[in-house]
């Protein structure tokens, strides 16, 4: 027993060192399982809180931009508005008046308060949280494309995975022809994303859009990813689409976050029929 | 020594803070990031012990990693950092040993002597953090670029904060 003391005394820098260490890199390794980011939710309210602070300060200096951003932002919802619409042909009168039309999505505005495009695993944090209707797994989206999937939520703050994180691969298709492939990050550039299986045989041009699929039963159909800005051939049949990222995450600032109001019923569905 | 302390307590909170909201925002080329905090664990007094040192480099990375989102990541690269900076003393020590009342600095031991002891801890740090970050060994010299353009930046800025700084 004394020899066991007169060892851990004489050792203890070592072992104190193998103790934080490995706390240390379990931290790391738990956090690897993104999903469970909920666990950091009181630091992430300490930290949303001062972050907050900060950034109600520093937001004054791109209040021109976010401006412009949103009257161009507006000007194109005004435009989408049902009663921009008139029905031009007789029978498309027959199918009913527009009170029939049920909402699918709903789209709480949210504004970035953390944001890194640094890292391999970058990480942005919202002002919004459960209070306000936020719940994991809704997509995020700026006025000028795709962001990202909510990840943590807290009470007033919530973790988004953006496209920037090497984990998230978003389900997207070829605006033109419909022909659908997986969309990921390579860690390196924060303005370009790798879009693959895409088969051989479908023509590509630069300048082509690439928008979401609709298949994840997270993002609708056809929002803006981004447009292609080169291609090269992979492994015999696909193409390696590089594509500019429509969303410029460096300077992101207002967000909207989707809620899908017929998620439950399209996962109930797909899991009824053992679908994965 | 209670003025050290206090000295010591003020130079964390401004390093965390400064870190977190000045440098974590800057990029150069979405390549270069400078970790300019863990010029808290270089400056700790000679006579600090070895578990002290150890909880603060935790603590430290710690709270780095709150403000960041990364739980673990900056903890264990400098608690990696805070384990070898007495074998490090140790090798450049002079032939006399450190004189008592004396802190690491250049105004004590001279440039030469301070630049070699910060770039070994600051290129170890950054080692140990970049790839626990990216955890694979296939973008092995991207990484390997990243390490080394960012420790320059670092140490840049850390000797820089010596002659504004720490004058004395």
């Amino acid at each position: 027993m004394r020899n066991l003391i007169r060892f851990i005394l004489n050792n203890h820098f070592a072992l104190l060192f193998i103790l934080l260490e490995t706390t240390a890199l379990v931290l790391v390794f738990q956090n690897n399982n993104y999903q469970n980011t909920v666990a950091f939710n009181v630091s992430r309210n300490i930290s949303g809180f001062i972050n907050t602070k900060i950034h109600s300060l520093t937001q004054y200096l791109s209040l021109l931009e976010a401006n412009k951003a949103l009257h161009e932002e507006n000007r194109m919802l005004r435009n989408e508005l049902l009663s921009s619409y008139h029905i031009a042909t007789p029978l498309l009168e027959e199918a009913g008046p527009a009170g029939e039309w049920e909402r699918r999505y709903n789209y709480i505005p949210a504004k970035v308060i953390a944001n890194s495009v640094n890292k391999q695993y970058n990480y942005i944090s919202l002002d919004r949280g459960a209070l306000h209707g936020i719940e994991p797994e809704m997509a995020v989206i700026s006025g000028s494309g795709v962001v990202g999937i909510v990840t943590g939520v807290s009470d007033n703050f919530s973790t988004v995975l953006p496209l920037l994180n090497t984990d998230l691969r978003i389900s997207s298709k070829l605006k033109d022809s419909g022909y659908f492939g997986s969309l990921y990050w390579d860690g390196t550039d924060p303005e370009k994303a790798t879009l693959t299986d895409i088969p051989h045989h479908v023509t590509l041009n630069r300048g082509d859009s690439v928008v979401t699929s609709g298949f994840s039963a997270i993002f609708p159909e056809g929002i803006m990813v981004g447009t292609i800005t080169d291609f090269e051939i992979y492994g015999g049949n696909f193409w390696a689409v590089t594509v500019r990222l429509s969303a410029d995450f460096r300077k992101l600032n207002h967000v909207y976050v989707i809620q899908d109001l017929l998620r439950e019923e399209l996962l109930e569905l797909e899991e009824a029929v053992g679908y994965d | 020594m209670i003025k050290v302390i206090l000295r010591n307590i003020l130079r964390i909170i401004v390093l965390v803070l400064f870190q977190v909201y000045i440098l974590n925002n800057i990029q150069i080329s979405g390549f270069v990031n400078p970790y300019f905090y863990v010029l808290f664990i270089i400056l700790l007094p000679f006579e600090t012990p070895g578990w002290l040192l150890l909880s603060l480099g935790f603590v430290l990375g710690l709270s780095i990693d709150l403000f960041s989102n990364t739980p673990g990541l900056h903890a264990s690269a400098t608690v990696f950092m805070a384990f070898i900076r007495p074998a490090v003393l140790g090798y450049f020590a002079p032939r006399d040993g450190y004189v008592t009342g004396t802190f690491p600095r250049i105004y004590y031991y001279g440039f030469s002597w301070f630049f070699q002891y910060v770039a070994i801890l600051i290129l170890s740090h950054h080692f140990f953090l970049f790839y626990i970050e990216v955890f694979r060994l296939s973008d092995f010299f991207h990484t390997f670029a990243r390490v080394i353009l960012s420790s320059a930046f670092t140490l840049f800025l850390v000797m820089i904060s010596q002659y504004f700084i720490y004058r004395r």
